[in-house]
């Protein structure tokens, strides 16, 4: 015993000092951090953001220097607060605050307290910051809007959040990166790569030189420009058609899948998210959750795209050999199923075969039609899978692969979703359960985004490219290899010439007739989708909404376009009109319908879309 | 001494040991001391070039040491340690002022610190005492010579002042200990060592609340045993309590405020990164962020930047911590355990008393450094300032271990004759 008691104490010393430098140097990894962090002073070196111009070479977007003051809270020394505030126009509790936030995040790492400085705050600065130890200056650039219109589609830049920072480690409290749109789509080509330098500092945090004789420093690496497929014109005369209305145009160039514009509205200036108000914009613009301006309309509303729907139908019919375009179809002011049950249409001649049916937008006609395609097959689930296949592939009821960060898939209602709503097997169903399908009301939800999809794909007689906002990144001269791959629909070449028929008799004739544009021609189809919505849990029917898609000229088409008007009633008096307008402004350039122009720039909805929040019995589709 | 016959006995097992912990205590030196104004490797004022001097001049030392008759040590222990003491003593007139402690002599550019050779000297006498035929551990009598013995050096080296080198001195309880001292020695000591702890950590009112709760608590289990005397308890309390206030006396009133700070620290009352808990806190920064393999020779940016202080001397084992990481870590602390233990062997295996009491004191003396040490640069322990044997810088530490350790040498290749 008497010989074993040091040589225990040495040995169980040994095992101690084992298990406390496994958890200092294994187990606990945060001295690794601590440890780069308070001997080594990091610099960066932030570079130009990429340049952002449109399909003409016109600058949308550039840079100016902005100055954020940044503060080290560990080298914080006492200073006179009242003096610092006044200097920075902030309030003792914004500073105590932020400062707060500041150590909250990171004693050793930069905390921005005032971000985003002009360059004549900076100036005065400068010169005063000296005087307060752990604060500086970091030299950032900041976008610099040429245009007023397009901020749904450039999105914006903003401080990376803690979320951010954690899963990526390139960005720091205080970086800028993009959120939404191409901002946020393209932020790896745009933004650059930022320079980094490493100081090794003493105890006494003086600098003593580079950290390894700056073996680890980098050079910063300028963003690169990018060209949109956008035509900045168009997008800006689309905005001003839609001030005052709800809804979207979405516009693209059938031959390539170039988006030629994307209209949300309403929409606001891009620069409100720039600079020192940037926080109490955005504020402003997130909180207006009744006309929402920052919900992408044309990329997130999910609608039922009524009429236009019509021409797929008529589409699925041919190819599935249920009907062929001379047989005519008898419609006694609207389509009998079931018990009684009727789907009522219109006054117009009857009976109509394909290309009048589309022209006059018979209800029977499609609902005849869709019928068929469903009973054509021995089950009901059979038949719905197979018109859903042929709905797929023109690219709806899923998300679309297009470069813009926002969007949500539609709904084309398969097999399973009518089994899970009729309690199959249980109960049965059958085609007349899903006939709305028919005319694009019913289950069926599209995206204007997909909507003008189809109206490209059928403009081009079977196949589209995937819709796409790049049109060029310098440097690479490449987009991305899913923008240049052909994808056809199901439907054979052949089946489209009686229906693009039909589609341009809409304007010969049909429901659009009043819109003709000398010299163009123009194919389209008018839809009137009814909805609904719930004002303080009240379901109840609004004034519908107007929908139009067109393509022109009909033959070598250059412009496909679907427009969506929030509760604009029938489909070619907002939707049409605006239609009719963005076509003769893209192919000639200026617009020789003034009055009609004048009526869109000036007329509202305002008073439609404050009804049901008047509290107030109130009639719809006036 | 025959050589051919002696070198082989000597113990190549320690000595091996011996040069692999100096040469890697060397490296590390040279890291932490490493600084931009070298001009070249040769420069007589770099800290690690007097290192290597010292080195060298250590290992002229050792075969001093070790031509020397065994006899000799034996012989001569007494008068070595009255010179000892006389060098301590000496201090006070002669001694020169380096950081605050009246601790060296003066040579030259180099320095002198009596107090490392201490630790041999009274190793020696009181081995030579132990060992004398008429000395019985087991009398008080005896007992009370040996605590002279050990705590004369001790006493002499305090005011200078220099604690944690008096601190040591503790470890000479261990050979005692194995010679027959009671156990209740170590217990006592270790009873009231952890009544200072507590005191200090929970307050002079808990801790004697404690104390009464725990007597009346034993009290009433055995009062019904004969021989039970209610005043046994009172004064047995009595005394604990006392002890107790004059912990908190001397802490709040002998004590200088740094002192009071660091065991604070490691009690867990402060936790000032910046002011009084820096050197351990940068010293546990610089070994964590070693992590498996460490950064790499003088890539410790901890070390370069020179935030842990003392770095060359007391807090080298951080320059480990970070360069080498855990594995280099481990392995300076297995070499010290396997040292500690051979040593110890080396001890058990000797036939005379002297020899063996020496030995004894070797292994405790470098435990006692080893634990305090590693214990303080890794934050278990409070601030002490004392060295890692071995590996810290300072000649007269390096010099002090290596006679401690090639004395034990020399006494273990006569042993046999010795018998």
């Amino acid at each position: 015993m008497r010989k074993l008691l040091l040589l225990v104490l040495v040995m169980i010393t040994g095992v101690v000092f084992a298990g406390r430098l496994f958890y200092l140097q294994v187990y606990d990894t945060s001295f690794q951090k601590l440890s780069e962090n308070n001997a080594i002073k990091i610099i960066y070196d932030y570079p130009q953001r990429g340049y952002i111009f449109d399909r003409n070479g016109k600058l949308l977007v550039s840079n100016q220097p902005s100055y954020d003051v940044m503060v080290i809270p560990r080298d914080l020394q006492p200073f006179d607060t009242l003096e610092f505030c006044g200097l920075l126009k902030m309030t003792k509790e914004d500073l105590v605050k932020s400062l707060e936030k500041a150590r909250a995040y990171s004693p050793r790492l930069p905390s921005p307290v005032i971000p985003q400085l002009t360059k004549a705050e900076y100036a005065y600065l400068s010169e005063k910051m000296h005087k307060y130890k752990g604060f500086y200056i970091q030299k950032r650039s900041l976008r610099d809007y040429q245009i007023d219109h397009s901020a749904n589609v450039l999105g914006y830049i903003a401080e990376a959040d803690n979320k951010i920072i954690k899963e990526n480690p390139y960005y720091q409290m205080g970086d800028l990166l993009g959120k939404q749109g191409v901002e946020m789509q393209y932020e790896e080509i745009l933004r650059g790569v930022k320079g980094v330098k490493y100081i090794q500092k003493d105890r006494f945090n003086r600098e003593i030189g580079p950290y390894k004789d700056g073996a680890f420093d980098t050079i910063p690496e300028r963003g690169k420009d990018i060209t949109l497929t956008i035509d900045g014109a168009l997008q800006e005369y689309g905005e001003r058609l839609m001030v005052n209305k709800r809804g979207g145009i979405v516009a693209l160039e059938p031959a390539t899948g170039e988006i030629l514009a994307l209209v949300a509205a309403p929409n606001y200036d891009p620069a409100l998210l720039v600079g020192r108000e940037r926080s109490k914009n955005f504020t402003k613009l997130w909180y207006d959750t009744i006309s929402k301006p920052l919900f992408d309309r044309v990329l997130q509303g999910e609608y039922p795209p009524g009429s236009p729907f019509k021409a797929l139908t008529a589409l699925i019919g041919l190819q599935e050999g249920v009907i062929d375009t001379e047989e005519t179809v008898y419609c006694n002011g609207g389509y009998r199923y079931g018990r009684g049950r009727i789907l009522g249409c219109h006054a117009h001649r009857s009976p109509l075969a394909m290309q009048a049916g589309i022209a006059n937008s018979c209800n029977a006609y499609f609902c005849t039609v869709y019928r068929r395609t469903i009973e054509k097959y021995p089950t009901p689930q059979q038949g719905i899978d197979t018109w859903r296949d042929h709905l797929l592939s023109f690219g709806l009821g899923d998300y679309m692969g297009y470069d813009l960060p926002s969007g949500r898939p539609g709904k084309i209602p398969s097999s399973r979703t009518y089994n899970a709503i009729y309690q199959y097997p249980t109960y049965k169903w059958y085609a007349p359960a899903t006939i709305s399908n028919a005319i694009g009301q019913g289950e069926v939800l599209l995206t204007p985004m997909q909507m003008v999809n189809f109206t490209a794909a059928i403009a081009n007689r079977g196949w589209y490219y995937k819709p796409h906002i790049i049109k060029n990144i310098s440097g690479v001269d490449t987009i991305p290899s899913a923008y240049t791959e052909k994808h056809m629909t199901t439907i054979d070449k052949e089946h489209f010439d009686p229906v693009i028929a039909g589609l341009f008799d809409v304007y010969n004739y049909g429901t659009a007739s009043h819109l003709k544009v000398p010299g163009i021609e123009i194919c389209g189809k008018t839809g009137t989708a009814e909805n609904y919505t719930r004002v303080n849990g009240e379901r109840m029917q609004l004034t519908d909404h107007s929908v139009f898609i067109a393509f022109a000229p009909k033959d070598d088409p250059k412009i496909a376009i679907a427009v969506f008007v929030e509760n604009g009633y029938w489909g070619s008096r907002w939707a049409g009109r605006i239609a009719s307008l963005m076509i003769e402004k893209y192919i000639k350039g200026d617009i020789s319908r003034k009055d009609l122009e004048s009526f869109i720039l000036n007329g509202s909805l305002e008073e439609e879309y404050a009804k049901p929040y008047s509290g107030e019995p109130f009639k719809i589709n006036q | 001494m025959a050589a051919g016959r002696g070198f082989v006995r000597f113990d190549w097992v320690t000595i091996i040991l011996y040069f692999a912990l100096v040469g890697i205590g060397w490296i590390n030196i040279y890291s932490a001391s490493l600084d931009n104004s070298a001009t070249a490797f040769f420069d007589l004022n770099q800290v690690y070039f007097k290192q290597l001097v010292w080195i060298c001049l250590s290992i002229v030392l050792i075969i001093f040491i070790l031509a020397i008759e065994a006899k000799f040590y034996e012989r001569f222990s007494s008068i070595i340690y009255i010179i000892s003491l006389a060098s301590l003593l000496g201090l006070f007139i002669f001694g020169k002022n380096i950081n605050g402690a009246t601790s060296w002599y003066a040579l030259g550019s180099f320095s002198i610190q009596p107090s490392e050779f201490a630790k041999a000297a009274t190793a020696l006498a009181l081995g030579k005492y132990i060992g004398d035929m008429q000395t019985n551990i087991k009398e008080f009598k005896h007992q009370l010579r040996a605590f002279i013995i050990i705590a004369l050096p001790a006493l002499f080296i305090i005011p200078q002042p220099d604690p944690g080198s008096a601190l040591v001195y503790v470890a000479f309880i261990f050979p005692m200990y194995r010679e027959g001292l009671h156990f209740v020695y170590l217990l006592l000591g270790f009873f009231l060592g952890a009544l200072f702890i507590s005191t200090l950590a929970f307050g002079v009112v808990w801790v004697s609340v404690g104390i009464l709760v725990i007597t009346a608590l034993i009290y009433f289990r055995n009062r019904k045993k004969r021989k039970t005397k209610a005043f046994q308890y009172i004064f047995v309390a009595a005394l604990c309590m006392g002890f107790v206030f004059s912990v908190n006396y001397i802490f709040n009133n002998v004590f200088e405020q740094r002192h009071r700070d660091r065991f604070n620290i490691v009690l867990g009352k402060e936790s000032d990164s910046k002011g009084i808990g820096y050197n351990t806190n940068q010293s546990e920064i610089a070994i964590g962020s070693g992590g498996w393999t460490g950064k790499g020779w003088t890539q410790g940016t901890q070390t370069k930047g020179n935030f842990v202080p003392e770095q060359q001397t007391d807090y080298i084992f951080s320059t480990v911590g970070e360069e080498w990481g855990f594995l280099g870590s481990m392995v300076v602390v297995i070499l010290f355990v396997a040292l500690i233990i051979r040593v110890l062997y080396l001890a058990e295996r000797q036939k005379s008393q002297f020899s063996r009491v020496y030995g004894y004191s070797v292994g405790a003396i470098l435990f006692l450094h080893f634990f305090v040490n590693i214990g303080m640069v890794t934050g278990l322990l409070p601030t002490v300032g004392i060295p890692l044997p071995f590996f810290s810088y300072g000649g007269s530490g390096l010099w002090g271990f290596t006679i401690l350790l090639f004395i034990l040498i020399r006494l273990d290749a006569s042993n046999s004759h010795y018998a």
